[in-house]
Formats: structure tokens, C-alpha cells, sequence
């Protein structure tokens, strides 16, 4: 009907229940297309973890349907999921502390049986050179920025074709900050499709071509994400702006 | 003389180490303690003795019919843990985590009773397969037997070091150990790991078992019991989970019992005192083992 690529990822009525009773997600429909960075801003317990924790399996939804590339995810554990490219990278970037960066991005190519993965492993240093020189240290011992450097790594090595980010810039310092959201757009130039979770809404707002804006568990609006950057409601709301 | 009792306490913690391997793997993943273990041991002991028993001829003997009851012995042992992980605590570990450790009990009294019921009530007379005799060492005269099982236990312990910091499946071992949920994001199959870790720790039992038998010469259906106990306490006092203080424990567990038996008077009735005491001690002192470290902050 329209000109518009396909959903690579789409989200269709999804309802969802957090610990035992707090309805955390209330009929949340969005799609993500080949391509893009999708963002996805709102308040502390708008349900935005919630929701990436449900497209990657994690979580089960109450109700509704999750499609990535035409397939319904229903049921599937997080391991299958991942492994038709779709990569999350926790919020509070969930590296493994006893394993080294090394064996942290071996296991990012866990699914993969190629044996020869230096490609990959120096497209990820080219990317965080930090990470270059960091090779033996423990994950654990990293500090926050490479911790997240190294998550973004580790799912790189999967080379997924959609990456979720949850709050990526959590707790960072500002140049921090910067990195990261230039490696944001790096990754996606080279074709990886992005949605970005974040309270940092004006960095994402920037990023993003599209997002919405998550409120109590429902998508209170869906836009360009340049329109809302200039939208007096977001601007206040979460920008901080009057 | 003192060379004899290091050697006595290096064979008997030897097979503790190699116990309080299979319980310390388990809890590094799921933080369970497998009460079966003990249990799984003795069937590892008493697959090898039916092997020797029924099939003696197949399998030669001297080294070749000791590859045999190791390999038999370790391989039931690995299957049976499997099994019992994937039929009574699999379906349970969402539920608590108390669920499966009842499980476990029961699994190991079905286990213990089944043995006494179908197989025997008596102790039964464990092969030796290879010629034991004396062999002088650093001025001591020492049982070719504690040399054998000494061997074996050190060469299964590299086997799984190398298996464990440099395999594929060692690493996701690791990392389900760190953060099992997380595991699953990297397209790690926890259920399969925890498989392998299972057959892992329970193979290192049936191995453990069939150096028991060989150590003592018979075997019985409760034979998994007191050495599950201390081998679990080696685990404690190492710091469990993990994996190099269950060898320490293993090791300082049967020196301490050892010298014991040798200096202390009428010390041979205490030796099972001495390890439940030092399980104590340690709790008190230091729960969480000598290598035991706080787990990392997960933020």
C-alpha cells in the first residue's frame, strides 16, 4: 500500500505483566524496518525494558504477537531468537566479569561455526580500540564506558541484523556518551538495523530517523524523530525544554 | 614414614578433589547443591565392578581392563547425572530453589535404595586390575596403587582445566557460571550446558567412584555417602563454585585426616569428626570458602 520497506521487527497489540501484577505493557504495536534506527523514549517504568526484554525472549507477553522477518516469535527461548539476528545488549551491559574481553566476544560468536573469526574480532577493535588493549583483562575489571563497549562488541561479533540497545548511555560519562552514539551510526551505515532504548532522549532523538515515545505502557506517539525533537509536549516532557 | 602419610593424603584427596569437583561445577551454574552426587559415584563404582564382572574377557587385562572400567564407569555415572538433572531438577528450577535440592535428596535415596534392593546389601569385592605392589620413592616404600590413583585423578583434573578455560563449550560453561540469562542472549543454550556440566561432574564422580573401589578393595551400596559428605565440605572449605578450591579443599580435607589418623591418638575413629568440624570452622569463619569470592556486582 505504501512505499515503505517491510517490518524487519514488529510488535502487534503486546500486553505484558511485570512481577505479578503491574500491567507493564498495555497493547504496544511498532514496527522496525530494514535499515533504521528505530528509538523508543519514555520515563522509568514506561515498560521500555520490558518490551526489549519480551522481542528477545526473555520475557514471555501476556498477549499479542512479536514478528522478526515475517517469523512469530512466540515461545522461542532467547538462544533461538538470537540466533536468527537478533542481538539485545542488556541494560546495564551485562558483560561476564571472570571471562576476559577476549573469551567475552568469543562467546558474542557463541552461534557462529566459522573457526576463522579475525575479521570479525578486528572489525570490533577497529570500532573500540580500547578493547584492542584490554585483550586479557578480566570483563569484570572494565571500566563502565568499555563495559558497554564491550557489550556492543560482543553482539557485533554475531553480526546481527537488527541490535537492540537498552540504554546504552546509562551512568557514562559525556565523551562516553559521544563514542558511543558515533559507533551507533558507524554500525548502522555498515547496514545494521538499530532500536535504541533511552532516557537519554535528546542523544537518541538525534540518532533515531523514527521513534516513539512509550508512556504508562503504551505508545502515546509515534513520529519522525526530527518532528519531535521540535514537538513542545516531547520537548518538555523529555527533553528537559520549555 | 611422613612421606607414606603425604603420599596416603594425597591419594585420599585425590578422590575427594575429584568428587567436590561435580558438586562445585553444579552450583557455579545453578547454585544447587546435587545431593544425588554421592549416589552417582557408587553407580559409576558399581557399572566399572559389572563390567569387570560380566564382561571380563571383552576388555583383557592389567591397563587395558583399567581404561575399561574407567571409561564404563565414568560414562554411567555422566549419563546417570543427565538423566536425574533433566527429570527431577530441570522441571523445578523455576519453581524455587528448594525445590530441586529436595528433589535431589530423594533422587539420591531412590538411588541408594535401588542398588540394595536389585543388586546387593553386602559389600562386594572390588577388582584391581593392575598388579600391586611396592615401589620405593624419595626413601619411602609406597603402594604402585596410590601412584595409579593419584595419576589418574591429577590427569583428570588437567583434562578438565584445559576443557574448561579452552573449549568452546568450557567457555559457555563459564559464562552461564557469570550470568546464565545473558548466556541465552549470545545464542547459548543454558539447558545444554548445564547438560554437559552435569555429565562433567558426574563423569569426574564415576571416575572418583572406581578409585575408591580400587583404593579400598569392595564396594557397597552406600559407599557414596560419607565421601559425598566430605567431599561436599572440601567443596565448602575451597570456596564453592569454585573450581580450583574444590582440588584445595579436596586436598587439605585428606591431609588433615590423614595426620590425624597418624598423630593424633586413637585418631582413626576421629577422622570423619575432623572434616565435619573444619566444615563448621569454615562457615564460621569464612563462608565463602578460602577461594570463594563475593559474586561480582551485577548491575
Amino acid at each position: 500500500m505504501s512505499e515503505k520497506a517491510p517490518a524487519m521487527l514488529s510488535l502487534d497489540d503486546v500486553h505484558a505483566i511485570y512481577g505479578k501484577k503491574i500491567r507493564a505493557l498495555k497493547g504496544v504495536s511498532l514496527e522496525v524496518r530494514a535499515g533504521e534506527v528505530v528509538a523508543l523514549i519514555g520515563n522509568n517504568g514506561a515498560g521500555k525494558t520490558t518490551m526489549m526484554k519480551i522481542i528477545a525472549g526473555l520475557l514471555k507477553p501476556e498477549k499479542g504477537r512479536v514478528t522478526f522477518q515475517g517469523r512469530d516469535l512466540a515461545g522461542l527461548p532467547p538462544h533461538r531468537i538470537m540466533r536468527m539476528g537478533l542481538s539485545l545488549v542488556p541494560e546495564g551491559r551485562r558483560i561476564f566479569p571472570r571471562l576476559s574481553v577476549m573469551e567475552n566476544l568469543e562467546m558474542g560468536a557463541f552461534c557462529r561455526s566459522e573457526k576463522d573469526l579475525s575479521r570479525e574480532y578486528d572489525h570490533v577493535f577497529h570500532l573500540f580500540p580500547v578493547l584492542g588493549k584490554r585483550r586479557c583483562q578480566l570483563g569484570g575489571t572494565l571500566s563502565g564506558g568499555e563495559q558497554q563497549m564491550l557489550a556492543m562488541g560482543r553482539a557485533l561479533m554475531a553480526a546481527p541484523k537488527l541490535l537492540m540497545l537498552d540504554e546504552p548511555s546509562m551512568g557514562l560519562a559525556p565523551v562516553v556518551v559521544d563514542k558511543i552514539f558515533e559507533i551507533i551510526g558507524l554500525i548502522n551505515k555498515e547496514g545494521v538495523t538499530v532500536l535504541l532504548v533511552e532516557q537519554n532522549a535528546k542523544r537518541a532523538l538525534r540518532a533515531a530517523a523514527r521513534a516513539y515515545v512509550l508512556e504508562t505502557g503504551m505508545v502515546a506517539v509515534a513520529q519522525d524523530a526530527a518532528t519531535l525533537l521540535k514537538d513542545p509536549a516531547v520537548r518538555k516532557a523529555y527533553l528537559g525544554l520549555d | 614414614m611422613l612421606a607414606q602419610q603425604i603420599l596416603n593424603a594425597l591419594t585420599l584427596g585425590a578422590i575427594y578433589s575429584l568428587i567436590a569437583l561435580g558438586y562445585t561445577l553444579v552450583y557455579g551454574i545453578l547454585a544447587m547443591i546435587n545431593f544425588a552426587h554421592s549416589e552417582v559415584l557408587m553407580l559409576g563404582a558399581f557399572t566399572a565392578l559389572g563390567l569387570a564382572t560380566f564382561a571380563p574377557a571383552a576388555f583383557g587385562s592389567g591397563p587395558s581392563a583399567l581404561a575399561a572400567m574407567f571409561v564404563a564407569g565414568m560414562a554411567a555415572a555422566g549419563l546417570v547425572n543427565v538423566v536425574v538433572e533433566r527429570f527431577a531438577y530441570r522441571p523445578l528450577r523455576a519453581v524455587s530453589r528448594l525445590a530441586p535440592l529436595i528433589s535431589a535428596i530423594g533422587v539420591s535415596i531412590v538411588l541408594q535404595n535401588g542398588v540394595f534392593l536389585w543388586i546387593s546389601t553386602q559389600s562386594l569385592s572390588f577388582p584391581r586390575p593392575v598388579v600391586i605392589g611396592q615401589i620405593s620413592l624419595f626413601g619411602a616404600s609406597v603402594s604402585s596403587l596410590q601412584l595409579v590413583i593419584l595419576g589418574a585423578a591429577l590427569g583428570l583434573m588437567g583434562l578438565l582445566h584445559f576443557f574448561v578455560e579452552s573449549t568452546k563449550m568450557g567457555k559457555a560453561m563459564r559464562a552461564c557460571a557469570d550470568d546464565i540469562s545473558t548466556a541465552g542472549l549470545m545464542g547459548i543454550d543454558a539447558d545444554r550446558v548445564i547438560a554437559v556440566t552435569f555429565f562433567v561432574g558426574g563423569a569426574l564422580g564415576g571416575a572418583a567412584g572406581v578409585l575408591y573401589g580400587m583404593n579400598y578393595g569392595s564396594i557397597k551400596y552406600n559407599l557414596g555417602f560419607l565421601p559425598g559428605a566430605k567431599a561436599f565440605t572440601a567443596a565448602v572449605l575451597g570456596g564453592i563454585g569454585n573450581i580450583r578450591g574444590a582440588v584445595l579443599g579436596g586436598f587439605i580435607l585428606g591431609l588433615l585426616e590423614v595426620l590425624a589418623c597418624g598423630y593424633i591418638p586413637d585418631g582413626a575413629q576421629w577422622r570423619d569428626v575432623i572434616a565435619f568440624t573444619v566444615l563448621i570452622v569454615v562457615l564460621l569463619v569464612r563462608p565463602s570458602g578460602l577461594l570463594g569470592e563475593k559474586m561480582a556486582e551485577k548491575v
